[in-house]
């Protein structure tokens, strides 16, 4: 039997690399701690590793050196499949099946997991009406939804299995800016109800701002800080510097024309 | 006489070669699709596979149907009946359609779609058969009938080495230069053909995924 520690960190990186086969280093001895309930937000550019760092949690790609542990125990020597179901992934291009309805693919987990059908039904409703859609839309398929409703099911099929951790890749990184901004909103009021461990892929600083209770700034595969939201904004950090600047002046050059 | 006529009254000749002909191509297309799909998932997902695979398929595809029947010949078991030796000739050629059309069926599923599936935790036998299949099968119907289309012209040639089928008419047409018998050969493999390529299509286009 594997123990799972309550207290120690959900997720933590040790020494970790990866390379890939043609000799490029993608990471360099990382060293990260995801604790219980937070929203870790990866920021960078792209290139910067912070997708590997996702993919290396859920073992869509295994470390070259060092370690990843999920819930104490090194992902290395736990079953894969198992591994990847106690994780909800969510990813930018969402990746719903197309052949599958709106019911069958939030259903997909709980049915191969051998679920009643029942359970699974009643527990498609109520992840419907979590992410705010009609529970009409459950036997539409994918190309009959909007974008922002497709990443709504993404997320609900991702926590259809109630999993403890939640990855997600850009998830709203494809929408336009007004569907994002409802998507950020209802993920906060979301992960305060659910209080789930979210690793958060974007290379939005203000998205990193508003959703991350830490914000971990990648480059060149390396980890260069973690910083809460707050002190991040204060950060001494040359690159953190540069990216609220970056974003800082995109801001105030649109409130100057609008003065003038 | 007018053709006609002459159908009508050839019809039960007619009949059991088409039926002849039909069967050595239904043989063929099925062993053919039994072999086929597993080696075009085998290069779909192990690209190692893909150039070995592909590249034999390519090449029986380029040998001379003639010269084709003519290689098997002496080879055991199968070329001691003509039919044995037909269907297998047959099941080489429809091979490459097969392979070729499940290769690019599985490499064409949208791979985020499969990145989601595997994120999700499915086994690689869920992700293929739920899937990656039936996201692909549409493809793999057409490669399957673009090599009924290509057996049932084949076929015709099987004649030539004893197998029968409606090449029979054809060959002894050409051997009397009779043209009523060449017609009573050629019209029913061209409806054969043509119903196939109507039939499949139209199973294909129902299979389409969204």
């Amino acid at each position: 039997m594997r123990t799972i520690s309550t207290n120690g960190p959900v997720i933590e990186f040790r020494d970790v690399l990866y390379v890939l086969p043609n000799g490029q280093m993608l990471l360099r001895s990382l060293n990260l701690q995801v604790q219980r309930g937070e929203t870790l937000v990866l920021l960078g550019r792209s290139g910067s590793g912070k997708t590997t760092t996702l993919k290396l949690i859920n073992r869509l790609l295994n470390p070259s050196g060092g370690e990843v542990r999920v819930n104490g125990a090194p992902t290395a020597e736990s079953d894969v499949i198992r591994l990847r179901r106690s994780i909800g992934y969510v990813i930018q291009d969402v990746g719903l099946f197309p052949h599958f309805t709106v019911e069958r693919n939030i259903g997909l987990v709980p049915r191969i997991e051998g679920w009643s059908s029942n359970r699974i039904h009643s527990r498609v409703e109520e992840l419907l009406q979590m992410v705010g859609l009609d529970r009409e839309i459950a036997s539409r398929y994918p190309h009959q939804l909007s974008g922002g409703q497709r990443q709504r099911v993404g997320v609900a099929r991702a926590l259809a299995a109630d999993p403890s951790i939640l990855l997600m890749d850009e998830p709203f990184g494809a929408l336009d800016a007004l569907t994002r901004d409802q998507l950020q909103r209802e993920f906060l009021s979301l992960q305060q109800r659910l209080n789930k461990t979210v690793v958060f892929v974007t290379h939005d600083l203000r998205e990193a701002l508003r959703l991350g209770s830490r914000i971990a700034l990648m480059e060149g595969g390396r980890l260069v800080t973690v910083l809460p939201p707050q002190d991040f904004l204060r950060s001494t950090d040359s690159l953190a510097a540069a990216y609220v600047q970056a974003f800082g002046e995109g801001l105030n050059s649109v409130a100057t024309r609008g003065s003038e | 006489m007018n053709v006609f006529h002459f159908f009508l009254q050839h019809h039960e000749e007619i009949l059991e070669l088409t039926l002849e002909h039909l069967w050595l191509v239904g043989i063929s297309t099925v062993l053919a699709v039994l072999i086929g799909i597993p080696l075009g998932i085998l290069s779909a997902h192990w690209p190692v596979w893909n150039k070995p695979v592909l590249g034999t398929a390519n090449i029986i595809q380029t040998i001379p149907s003639l010269a084709l029947f003519g290689f098997l010949l002496p080879v055991p078991w199968i070329g001691a009946r003509a039919d044995r030796l037909a269907i297998l000739a047959l099941t080489l050629y429809a091979l490459l359609p097969v392979i070729r059309n499940t290769y690019t069926g599985i490499r064409g599923v949208d791979p985020s779609v499969v990145e989601a599936g595997r994120g999700m935790g499915l086994t690689g036998r869920q992700l293929l058969f739920q899937v990656e299949l039936p996201l692909a099968v549409s493809v793999i119907l057409s490669g399957i009938r673009v090599a009924v289309v290509v057996s049932v012209g084949l076929a015709t040639i099987a004649a030539a080495i004893g197998a029968g089928g409606l090449g029979e008419f054809i060959f002894r047409g050409l051997a009397m230069v009779n043209n009523q018998l060449i017609l009573a050969g050629a019209v029913p493999a061209a409806v054969l053909a043509l119903s196939a390529d109507f039939g499949l299509g139209w199973l294909e286009r129902r299979l389409q995924p969204r």
